[in-house]
């Protein structure tokens, strides 16, 4: 038990958690709204398009204007619905993506909590992601919306697999299940084995498992129905999916939910795959960079990549994903996790 | 040709050159206009809101010859013709156009003999309630007074065409 | 009564509260949702217990892969309790009967039973001091307990290829999909080009 909380559990009062919680939270969720019109601009960029362009300076508040707009409108509640679960289920989506952030490190030292076992709370949270979009399409009654609960269920279950795959892997590397020591373990790496430490992105995972850093983006789009995996959502066939039915602030809480576990992977692709808060090149001018701003740069750069392969990729057929799942990724990433394994035990080297 | 494609599909060679495509057409100029500060170019032909048209003299030009209500395929336009009461002339009494029905096919302005009836340039005229797109004869009168300089420099234009 | 035992109160009181639930509530999507629920007041229970690891595998694995499924099979069930509580009352001495003699049972071994005071100290794996307990389960899990965990492995993978094998079937004359020849095609191959005289045809 002593390892599990802080060891000054009884001096941090309730009150400054609390406190951190909701700093936390209030900056998310303003980062969320400005990423979200990124994504829209990114998306209109490569269409051609301007994109949002009107509400504040280029645009800049439209997600605050579409906030007011969500929470002004008449929620409606189709008559044939299970109204508890069906007002339950955008509830249990935006809590468990927002809940996940508690183990994040920003920075050195910038975490709510410190948790030994960070990474297994946020896949176990974020496998939490999937009662939302069934309970929301079950509860809808509707039959978009059960098929769209019913892809996406057998979706998110199909991916975690790999992606739980490709973070016992990393996890080899490191040797602790800590987000915060996970960080730590790519200050040495390549870059330090050549002989120029100050090439300190060399030394992130990135490089060393590189498939796995491919196989983690994809599939942490497809954990998070982004497209070219958004099928339980998709226009053309369902509709909306699983979200047919909802308006106003329940539909505005399923959308927050999508967003901050989206953000949420671009966050842990940060941690695991590219150094955290760690420089780019540990040089002078560079590393008096604060921390958090590497963190959220390269959170920014992880969510670019999100948003331009929702422009240039098409949507997967169904049977395709779920080939892509199990034929594709899990035997790769199972053969990964071995060739890891066997580097850590015979080669000995550190990563 | 088996294991190029294989290759390829293991370094993910197609998505990696869409991916540069994408780069490509996002920083390139864009191509839609900032709408309501910006404006597109408008054909002198283009067929907007629909006007009435009077003479010089201030004359209303319909005759109520009735062809623009036969000749309409939506049926939006309804005529009533009758003696005007002050100096007994022909005139409509209604000319009333659904812009609900309406669909902007230019029937009308072709098939007046005296040009009464034409489609100007307008294009932004939304409005909150179905009841305000029931067109009469003074808003379409107004309309003609309102776009009349614009739709005859239109006519103008298209003219040497006809 | 300190924060700890008021948790432990209040996530015990939901488990056997939620567990109970399951059992007593009409819809069977609601059961599931209760049992989702019971299993997350017991992660509580074990993370108040400082195996902050099972919590989390509990949470991982079973609310977050097999109610999952649970719920996707009671979803699609479309149940008719009408037919289902026929015939209640004609079980009803049966039941009753095997329910009191269990009862009985019941208070009869734990009339009996003693907690041992001096168990703690006689746990075969106890937890090293400098030790997560993660490291400390997988100490015990591949050394002492290797080949019940391998051989537990073992059990799970013939269920599953088991599984497959009862359900798989190939019938003849069905056209598969070939992903690969599927984007091998390219217009050289798939595409023929000729010029037709009019009139004539191919």
């Amino acid at each position: 038990m002593h390892d599990f909380y802080p060891h000054n559990v009884e001096r941090v009062s309730v009150l400054l958690v609390a406190f951190q919680s909701v700093l936390i939270l209030v900056s998310l969720l303003v980062l969320i709204a400005f990423l979200l019109y990124a994504d829209r601009k990114v998306w209109a960029a490569v269409q051609l398009r301007r994109g949002p362009n009107v509400v504040g300076p280029f645009g800049l508040l439209q997600s605050f204007a579409d906030l007011l707009k969500f929470a002004l409108k008449e929620p409606v509640i189709p008559s044939g619905a299970n109204k508890f679960v069906f007002l339950l289920a955008p509830l249990v989506m935006s809590i468990s993506a927002l809940s996940a952030w508690a183990v994040i490190p920003f920075s050195e030292g910038w975490v709510i909590s410190d948790l030994n076992v960070g990474i297994l709370y946020i896949f176990a949270m974020s496998s939490l992601g999937v009662y939302g979009v069934i309970l929301g399409g079950w509860a809808s009654n509707s039959k978009y919306a059960f098929l769209g609960a019913l892809r996406s269920a057998a979706q998110m279950v199909s991916y975690e697999v790999s992606i739980g795959l490709v973070i016992i892997s990393v996890l080899l590397c490191v040797g602790s299940l800590n987000l915060t020591e996970i960080i730590q373990a790519q200050r040495t790496g390549l870059a330090v084995w050549l002989g120029l430490p100050w090439l300190s992105f060399l030394n992130w995972f990135w490089l060393p498992l590189f498939p796995l850093f491919i196989i983690f983006f994809i599939s942490a789009l497809s954990e998070t129905n982004r497209p070219p995996f958004d099928l339980p959502e998709a226009e053309s066939e369902l509709v909306a999916g699983f979200m047919v039915e909802y308006s106003s602030t329940p539909y505005l809480l399923f959308m927050l939910g999508e967003y901050v576990a989206i953000v949420m992977m671009c966050a842990l692709t940060t941690i695991l795959f590219l150094g955290g808060w760690l420089p780019l090149l540990d040089i002078a001018p560079l590393n008096w960079v604060p921390g958090i701003v590497w963190f959220i740069l390269k959170l920014w750069l992880v969510f670019f990549m999100f948003a331009i392969v929702k422009a240039f990729v098409p949507r997967y057929r169904y049977d395709q994903l779920m080939r892509l799942g199990w034929k594709v990724f899990l035997p790769l990433s199972l053969l990964m996790l071995f060739i890891v394994a066997g580097v850590r035990q015979y080669m000995l080297l550190p990563a | 040709m088996k294991i190029v494609q294989s290759v390829n599909a293991l370094f993910l060679k197609e998505f990696i050159f869409s991916f540069f495509l994408a780069l490509r057409y996002f920083f390139s100029p864009k191509k839609t206009i900032n709408y309501p500060f910006e404006k597109g170019h408008l054909s002198p032909r283009f067929r907007g809101e629909h006007a009435l048209l009077r003479y010089p003299n201030g004359e209303e030009r319909c005759i109520a010859c009735k062809l623009c209500e036969a000749v309409c395929p939506a049926q939006a336009i309804t005529i009533e013709a009758g003696p005007r009461c002050d100096d007994g002339t022909r005139r409509t009494l209604r000319y009333d156009i659904d812009m609900v029905k309406c669909i902007y096919c230019g029937f009308c302005q072709e098939a007046c003999p005296v040009d009464a009836i034409v489609e100007g340039p307008n294009f932004e005229f939304a409005v909150e309630t179905r009841e305000e797109l029931y067109y009469n004869k003074e808003k379409l009168l107004s309309n003609g007074d309102k776009w009349g300089d614009a739709i005859s420099r239109n006519i103008a234009l298209d003219s040497s065409y006809r | 009564m300190n924060l700890f035992s008021a948790f432990f109160y209040l996530f015990s009181t939901l488990t056997v509260a939620s567990a109970s639930m399951v059992v007593f509530s009409r819809n069977p999507v609601h059961s599931t949702l209760f049992l989702v629920l019971s299993f997350f007041n017991v992660a509580g229970l074990f993370v108040l217990l400082g195996a902050e690891f099972l919590a989390m595998t509990l949470i991982l694995v079973y609310v977050g892969a097999v109610s999952v499924l649970f719920l996707f099979i009671v979803m699609m069930l479309d149940i008719n309790f009408v037919k289902l509580n026929e015939g209640f009352m004609s079980y009803l001495p049966i039941g009753a009967c095997v329910m009191g003699v269990l009862l009985i049972e019941l208070f009869i071994a734990f009339g009996a039973w003693k907690g041992f005071p001096n168990a703690y100290n006689l746990l075969q794996a106890p937890i090293e001091e400098h030790l997560s307990n993660t490291e400390a389960l997988g100490r015990v899990l591949y050394t002492r307990y290797v080949y019940h965990f391998q051989s537990a492995g073992l059990i799970l993978l013939i269920a599953m290829i088991g599984a497959i094998v009862l359900t798989l079937r190939h019938k003849p004359g069905v056209l598969r999909q070939v992903v690969a020849d599927q984007i091998a095609r390219c217009p050289e191959t798939s595409v023929e080009i000729r010029k037709v005289k009019s009139g004539q045809g191919i």
